[in-house]
């Protein structure tokens, strides 16, 4: 290594680690505050490290809240709809990009009006829709709807373009029908689109905010979310109760993360993403 | 033969997409529709009687309306650029030879996709406490008075933006990082030879190679700050008082704590169009820029 690439390389790095210190702060201090004892957590002088570490935040946050409930809730909403989800966006990026008709190209331009007008600018007649439906206060009301995702569409028919044409022509002389050729071939080759968007959708359902807002009413079908909005919106913030809440909150969120970290980071799996 | 096997086909084509357009009938073309309708309407939960353009002509006459607007577009217009800088250095550090731990910090910076907008704000609210924060708290140790980030309204639209980009960098890094690693190294290589320095190699190679994925991160960048509402919701409420209060809450607020549902879909509306002419200027100047 040369003199000069040896105070890029400083430099750099150095630029790095500020930045990464800046980046992990917030996540860090919610952690360290989250095991302080109450007394502790407004006492000045503010301390990094907690002076004693204690779980009974932990404790108090699983004893006031039902958070067995609302997990339960959040799990059968987000792992049902990612299985959905994933299905009907790739049968469908898969129409868009093999099936050459007109129809098809304007169902596609409507796809793509969806991401300006996302559901939180009509809510309103959302909620009535959601009325209309009776899917008002049940789970279902927050997995059907979200179902149809223009990111999914878009990350199977991006992969899908990518399939030489001669892959299909082959099986269909075979014999085998659009169907079969669908399931049998097409969708097991699209594993790393399917992988992606399941990590993707985990983490939308899962954070999801507003159609639970919409949606829901019975506490017994709160979401994580929804319960954390619950004691963010009190007039005295519990703040106990809230920092070892959003800790909890997270954890799904960090599991999944661990176990499929490399198909995450591996940019190659989401540049079905740019279009 | 072949008429017959493409009519089969087509109905294969339905039978695939059948869900997705079901879905986007439901709940998107007509929630789409009655918004539409609702805005011509004074709709309050119970009856609508046709009132034309009134919910229209009291919007563009309404000081709030005006403050949610400007306060949105003001949040858009310096997180947008703010997110974009730190998205781009942050990716370009990662894909440099010479940064070193990039495997370390790439775990870090992508930390936030994982947390939810929620929760951010609620970290972000911990932190930035007037009285209680860990960020006045190390402002004081260094000699600094403590900084209202929660009364006073352009502070706290401060605690917002840095939410924002702590929360955001993560999915537009993926993007970027895929990017610049598909940028072809030969011009880098050629540019070496001709004696360019890293600054005229970022100026002259990355930054034009990056054009799509810019446009792109871009408008997605700014649909999402146009739609901004939980992360506002649990770190500042939209307070102090109205200051911060975004569009979509401000619908929220008069749709469904003032039942006043015809005149929040009228502002849905003009959301709409702002968004869609964001969205077509987007796409001409990216035309425009490839000729």
């Amino acid at each position: 290594m040369t003199a000069k690439s040896r105070t890029t390389s400083i430099l750099l790095t150095t630029i790095v680690a500020i930045l990464a210190v800046v980046y992990l702060f917030p996540i860090l201090w919610l952690l360290l505050s989250s095991f302080k004892p109450g007394s502790e957590l407004f006492s000045y002088p503010l301390k990094f490290f907690p002076d004693e570490i204690t779980f009974g935040n932990y404790e108090y946050a699983w004893a006031t809240m039902e958070f067995t409930k609302y997990v339960m809730n959040t799990l059968m909403v987000t792992v049902a709809t990612t299985v959905l989800t994933v299905l009907a966006s790739a049968s469908c990026g898969y129409a868009l990009a093999k099936y050459n008709y007109k129809w098809l190209s304007v169902f596609f331009l409507c796809i793509l009006t969806t991401t300006m007008l996302p559901t939180e600018v009509i809510m309103n007649p959302t909620f009535t829709v959601i009325q209309t439906l009776g899917l008002y206060d049940s789970l279902w009301g927050l997995i059907i709807p979200s179902i149809n995702t223009a990111t999914g569409i878009f990350m199977f028919r991006q992969f899908f373009q990518t399939v030489p044409d001669d892959l299909l022509e082959a099986a269909r002389i075979d014999g085998a029908n659009e169907g079969r050729i669908f399931f049998g071939l097409m969708l097991p080759i699209a594993k790393p689109i399917i992988i992606t968007l399941s990590i993707f959708s985990f983490q939308w359902r899962w954070n999801d905010y507003v159609w639970p807002l919409l949606v829901i009413s019975d506490p017994n079908k709160y979401t994580v979310q929804v319960a954390l909005r619950s004691i963010v919106g009190a007039d005295n913030i519990d703040w106990v109760l809230l920092l070892s809440a959003s800790v909890i909150s997270i954890l799904p969120m960090v599991l999944i993360f661990t176990v499929f970290q490399r198909y995450i980071m591996d940019t190659g799996a989401s540049s079905g993403l740019k279009d | 033969m072949t008429t017959r096997r493409k009519d089969k086909n087509h109905k294969w084509a339905l039978a695939f997409v059948i869900v997705n357009m079901v879905l986007f009938t439901l709940f998107f073309a007509w929630p789409g529709v009655l918004g539409v309708y609702y805005s011509f309407t004074d709709y309050t939960g119970i009856s609508a009687n046709f009132i034309g353009l009134e919910n229209y002509v009291n919007l563009f006459q309404d000081k709030s309306f005006y403050k949610a607007m400007g306060r949105t577009f003001l949040y858009t217009v310096l997180s947008v650029p703010l997110l974009y800088v730190f998205s781009l250095l942050i990716s370009v550090l990662l894909v440099n030879k010479y940064t070193k731990g990039k495997g370390i910090a790439k775990i870090i910076f992508f930390f936030p996709w994982l947390i939810s907008p929620l929760v951010a704000g609620v970290i972000f609210r911990w932190m930035f406490g007037e009285s209680f924060g860990f960020i006045n708290y190390a402002l004081g140790l260094i000699g600094i008075d403590p900084i209202s980030w929660s009364s006073d309204g352009n502070m706290a639209l401060m605690v917002v933006l840095f939410a924002t980009i702590w929360g955001g960098t993560a999915f537009n890094m993926l993007i970027m990082m895929s990017a610049l690693m598909n940028i072809p190294k030969s011009y880098y290589e050629a540019a070496d030879i001709d004696g360019a320095n890293g600054w005229q190699k970022f100026l002259n190679i990355t930054l034009p190679s990056l054009k799509p994925t810019t446009f792109m991160v871009i408008l997605l960048s700014v649909i999402h700050s146009m739609k901004e509402f939980a992360m506002v919701q649990s770190l500042t409420n939209g307070g102090p008082g109205t200051d911060n209060t975004f569009l979509v809450q401000y619908i929220y607020q008069t749709g469904f704590d003032q039942r006043n549902i015809g005149y929040a879909s009228a502002v849905s509306m003009v959301l709409f169009v702002i968004l869609l002419l964001f969205a077509l200027i987007n796409m001409k100047v990216e035309e425009r820029s490839k000729i």
